[in-house]
């Protein structure tokens, strides 16, 4: 597909080279990473001056470059995930069972396990490098009773390479909970350095909190369960116990306050390593795109404007603003239809309608599309809806994958018995499912070229019609169905009310508040752009307009924005859709996807007014449907 | 170069109603009464409303001291006072602590008191209050003793909000429909308010501990919102916000304060923020948006003020002589900046052009320095320092607020209205005083952002009264007439002619 070789030209030739570039200056910065982790793990207060000098001489020993080298691979197989699993549309789980798929996954786990070791490595470097009790497995112990010299176990340093696999995990799963690998856009642009420099302290304060915090959940961890590694070490490489040191499983062992101290910053020094590759990988990979481009340069650059409203020669056709126009009203009228589907999903009460209702719907809202004429739309919007993203104007094809693990659970099913995993469990073929869908969807690949956005065609593409048999069952809660389906085979209703009262099912299948609303919204920064720049070529074009190209589109605009506002406002009438996302504190996580909605309608608006204060009376004049010029008569009025 | 001698002598014994022919004429001649227009002028006195007497944290001395225990006091003391508060709690309660814990705690205290010192030696209104602050860096002159705290008129419709001493705001529109007033748990303090530009309803308010965004619906009746309308804003270390700025196009918001080194460029919607940090200057006191959104304003505290461009966010520094940037605004196609420096008595100019790459030094366009001018009962002695800056939309008028010498009574403030000619030179031009009635003096003003003949210049009076002046002229000729934005304003406000569209029957 055209759109597909679009968009892996635009990752193989812009974002790898963007992604190397940043992979680049992350190993720049790890010798004064490392310089900073020397000098703070050997800081004695009383010798500062032996303190200098040991750490220069450590810096330049051969142990501390062959750290260096460990721990630039370990930035380089980093830098690699940030560019593998990245994206521009988070996955939102709709309920904790699908929170769960997600964790558990496949690829999750794969990430997860190389995390660990990762993290491990790193750790084995900072206790090489903080030397003394750490620096080895093994250490000569003397017997007790014969006094003969034996290699014991060295628990402190496994205790510091256990540190480093639990924080590597950690790492790994609250990436998933607060979609660190989604990359949002900053509101202003700003060089490289600058926001760079602006962000450090940020980075910085996160990775030592977060330090903090594993290292108080790693030693309550071990506290309990140290004994098993420990033994199984131990017996393994048949390595002695040393029985005169206190065990570290034990609250005097774990109340060492130099072990804690090193424990700590040998963690900040892991999650900063981690934090800054992420950081750096993030200002790379947001900088000068199309859409954003787009709206920045309708804003300011009156020459791109002018060859916007400029005629193309021959045949003096407004090929430049038609495409523009197009694509934006394209990218907002599939949201406008995509809110409606889900208005139409979930009644008033917050329940689904039946099925035969809901596929009323999707003929209805299908043959409204063919009389707004925008474009081919899905079959099932329910679910081709959310796969069909064309927000993520560059988006890593594996990204799919998460999106089809979530599928199941898209805000849209909204019950969990009507979710189609546990239905095709229950073995009820449901020709309208929405797998049905997927396997259609090449239907809805069908698209003119791009001007810019490249579309996210590819993900659906990159979700075979295979996809459903990939997707895992998740395990504990659905083989429990599985089973019952099979014995109970013609009585839904019962299986129904039975897993209803379940309590651990329900906790696990129930709708998580907000998530419907933020999946909905996931990838609206690109509606936020397309409705910016659109407003600011729309209101330039009052006096910079010479061949009047805008005029023609002027009455489809202004519909398209009226009737995307309705839906939108119908949306914040929802349940749970206008509440406020409880703020986070200092993660590295960004939690800008959970506000888009508010957002969008606040560009929305502003978008609206632009236009209305630039043409003012003018307004008049332009066709549109009555009850859409009297909303426009609203914002005339400034009533909004 | 103007100065205030070469104005016509201002008339003492009554209000100044309005300018025409070249003209400002006073309540004083016979026939003319205030015809102006039908905007509302509430009054305020401070009688009416009650401030906050004192903070919070000093009502504890009201009641009877209570002991409690050792544990309890210090909790309170951190949370009330902080790092601060803790340590000399524990050091005044030296016999109930082990007596290392209060030696510590009484070096780390003075440690800290050593260092903070130093560096309010190094920026001295670190050492101000929080409301000391606010009052210092306002842009009302004598804050901490006016019922008004603060005003703005709505960027497009005909209505305005006033921020009043007991920390409420009201919202007066034109029409008699009912006068909403907004209060808020946090709203203490309020320094500047200012309406969001393409919207109807967003009213940003700084506050001394956070920026409160207010959604007052134009359509509701109801005359107390909710707090529930508000969304709050805050950042650890940036309060007491003194100064707010959005852009434009209603997209950021611009916050300041004193103490913190870095403005905050807020998306409102998102609740996000996006720190731009700048050490030199020891904070952000003043912010001013130049009308086509290219440029942003930044004072410090210190002799230094900075013009951030807001494509890339970067800034260009502008070291002064004497005092730090007190007020400032933009001609309105945002090419001429004009500025006055605490302690100095002129006004600065800079212009700005895409082509050139900016300017390389100010120049001194208006002197403003002490004038007598005589007069029936005694001479009255005019100008001083600049308290803040307007310049009406049109970009023909220029107010400038001055403070007076409270200690003399001949020396009130007043506000010097100047006519402004762009071409060929740029050029201020003496148009008059703006008086009120005997014994008010002026604490702010600010220009109606879209009057239809001419200018409208709002003034907040110490007496608690606003009042409108208008300014009836023709435009002579807009002051960089040929930007889209002016072409749009002379458009929009003149619908008959120039139609874009062939009338439409429906």
């Amino acid at each position: 597909m055209f759109s597909l070789k679009q968009n892996s030209w635009f990752i193989r030739k812009v974002v790898i080279w963007r992604a190397v570039a940043s992979i680049a200056w992350s190993v720049l910065l790890l010798p004064v990473t490392t310089a900073v982790f020397v000098l703070l793990s050997r800081f004695s207060l009383f010798h500062p001056i032996q303190w200098i000098s040991d750490c220069t001489s450590l810096l330049t020993a051969s142990s501390t470059i062959f750290s260096l080298v460990v721990l630039c691979g370990v930035v380089l197989i980093t830098g690699f995930f940030n560019l593998e699993f990245y994206t521009l549309v988070p996955s939102i789980p709709c309920s904790r069972m699908a929170l769960l798929g997600t964790v558990l996954h496949p690829r999750q786990c794969v990430h997860s396990l190389v995390y660990c070791t990762m993290g491990m490595l790193v750790m084995w470097c900072a206790s090489v490098t903080i030397g003394g009790r750490y620096s080895t497995l093994g250490t000569p112990c003397r017997q007790s009773e014969s006094g003969e010299v034996v290699t014991c176990l060295n628990e402190y340093h496994l205790f510091l390479l256990l540190a480093g696999a639990f924080m590597g995990y950690s790492h790994s799963f609250l990436g998933v909970v607060q979609n660190m690998y989604y990359v949002s856009f900053q509101p202003i642009q700003q060089y490289k350095y600058p926001r760079f420099k602006g962000c450090l302290p940020m980075v910085v304060k996160c990775s030592v909190i977060q330090a903090l915090y594993s290292a108080r959940n790693f030693a309550a961890l071990y506290f309990f369960f140290g004994y098993v590694p420990k033994t199984w070490i131990s017996s393994t490489l048949n390595l002695q116990i040393d029985s005169s040191l206190q065990p570290l499983d034990s609250l005097t062992g774990l109340l060492d306050f130099s072990l804690l101290y090193h424990l700590s910053i040998s963690g900040a020094f892991l999650y900063l390593t981690w934090y800054l590759t992420v950081l750096l990988f993030r200002i790379y990979v947001t900088e000068f795109l199309a859409l954003q481009d787009l709206a920045l340069l309708s804003q300011h650059s009156l020459s791109r404007r002018l060859e916007v409203f400029n005629l193309s020669q021959p045949g003096g056709h407004p090929h430049n603003w038609n495409a523009i126009s197009g694509e934006c009203l394209c990218l907002l009228s599939e949201l406008t239809q995509r809110l409606v589907a889900h208005q139409d999903a979930v009644a008033s009460n917050g329940r689904v309608k039946s099925q035969s209702a809901s596929s009323d719907t999707r003929s209805a809202s299908s043959s409204s599309s063919v009389v707004s004429g925008t474009e081919d739309i899905a079959e099932t919007p329910r679910l081709s809806v959310p796969l069909r993203t064309p927000g993520s104007v560059f988006k890593s094809s594996v990204g799919g994958a998460n999106r089809v693990l979530t599928a199941p659970f898209t805000p849209d099913v909204d019950s969990p018995f009507s979710s189609p995993a546990i239905r095709r469990l229950v073995g009820q073929q449901d020709p309208h499912s929405p797998w049905s869908g997927t396997v259609q969807s090449p239907h809805i690949m069908r698209r003119g070229p791009k001007l810019w956005s490249a579309s996210t065609e590819s993900q659906s593409n990159g979700s075979p019609p295979g996809s459903p048999a990939t997707v895992p069952s998740p395990p504990a809660a659905s083989q429990k169905p599985s089973f019952l389906a099979q014995w109970l085979q013609n009585r839904r209703e019962q299986v129904k009310s039975f897993l209803a009262k379940r309590v651990l099912i329900m906790y696990l299948f129930n709708k998580l508040p907000e998530a419907s609303s933020q999946a909905l919204f996931a990838d609206s920064q690109a509606h936020i752009w397309a409705l910016q720049g659109l407003s600011h070529l729309v209101a330039a074009s009052f006096s910079e307009d010479q061949f009047g190209v805008v005029q023609t589109t002027l009455p489809n605009i202004l519909s398209c924005l009226v009737v995307l506002l309705e839906a939108v406002d119908r949306h914040f009438k929802l349940p749970h859709a206008s509440s406020k996302p409880v703020r986070t504190l200092c993660s590295m996580g960004d939690s800008t996807y959970k506000t888009l909605r508010f957002a969008l309608r606040a560009a929305l608006k502003t978008a609206i007014y632009k236009i209305t204060t630039t043409f003012g009376e003018h307004l008049n004049a332009v066709n549109i449907s009555t009850e859409h010029r009297k909303r426009l008569q609203q914002f005339l009025e400034f009533k909004e | 170069m103007c100065s205030l001698g070469v104005f016509p002598a201002p008339v003492t014994a009554a209000q100044t109603l309005f300018e025409r022919n070249n003209e400002l004429l006073s309540a004083l001649h016979p026939g003319e009464h205030s015809q102006a227009c039908d905007l509302p002028s509430p009054q305020f006195t401070r009688d009416t409303l009650k401030g906050h007497s004192r903070p919070e944290s000093s009502s504890r001395s009201v009641f009877l001291d209570q002991r409690d225990t050792l544990w309890m006091r210090s909790a309170g003391a951190w949370r009330d006072a902080g790092l601060y508060g803790l340590l000399d709690e524990i050091t005044n309660s030296a016999e109930e602590v082990p007596r290392f814990l209060a030696v510590g705690s009484a070096c780390v205290l003075a440690l800290l008191r050593w260092a903070s010192s130093f560096h309010g030696s190094l920026f001295p209104h670190l050492t101000l209050s929080s409301d000391e602050m606010v009052a210092e860096f306002s842009q009302m002159l004598d804050w901490s003793d006016s019922a008004l705290r603060s005003f703005a008129w709505h960027p497009h419709t005909d209505k305005f909000a006033v921020a009043l001493l007991d920390d409420s705001i009201k919202i007066y529109k034109s029409n008699s429909s009912p006068t909403p007033t907004l209060k808020h748990r946090c709203q203490r303090s309020v320094c500047a308010l200012q309406w969001k530009p393409l919207c109807g309803s967003a009213l940003a308010v700084a506050c001394q501990s956070c920026l409160l965004i207010w959604h007052v619906d134009p359509a509701s009746l109801s005359t107390r919102p909710s707090s529930g309308c508000a969304q709050v804003l805050s950042h650890p270390g940036h309060s007491p916000i003194t100064s707010i700025a959005w852009s434009p196009t209603g997209s950021l918001l611009v916050s300041a304060s004193p103490v913190d080194t870095s403005m905050m460029v807020w998306d409102v919607a998102a609740e996000s923020a996006v720190p731009l940090q700048r050490v030199g200057g020891g904070g952000v006191t003043y912010l001013s948006w130049s009308p086509d959104g290219s440029r942003l304003l930044a004072a410090t505290p210190s002799a230094l003020f900075r013009v951030w461009e807001t494509r890339m966010w970067t800034c260009e520094r502008w070291p002064c002589l004497k005092g730090s940037c007190q007020s400032a605004c933009w001609s309105p196609d945002g090419g001429c900046l004009l500025l006055s420096m605490q302690g100095e008595r002129v006004i600065y100019a800079l212009t700005f052009s895409d082509l050139t790459g900016g300017p390389k030094a100010a120049s001194v366009v208006a002197d403003l320095s002490e004038t007598t001018f005589p007069g029936p009962d005694g001479d009255l002695t005019v100008g001083g320092e600049v308290c803040s800056l307007s310049w009406d939309p049109r970009g023909e008028r220029l107010a400038v607020l001055l403070k007076g010498d409270s200690q003399a009574d001949n020396h009130p403030s007043v506000i010097a209205v100047f006519k402004t000619r762009s071409s060929p030179v740029f050029e201020l031009l003496p148009c008059g005083f703006v008086m009120g009635e005997a014994g008010a003096e002026p604490r702010f003003m600010q220009f109606h952002p879209h009057f239809q003949h001419g200018a409208l210049l709002t003034v907040c009076w110490s007496d608690g009264r606003i009042s409108h002046v208008p300014f009836y002229f023709s435009s002579a000729g807009l002051l960089g007439g040929d930007s889209p934005q002016q072409a749009l304003a002379s458009n929009t406000t003149n619908p008959s002619s120039n139609k874009l569209y062939t009338e439409q029957i429906s």
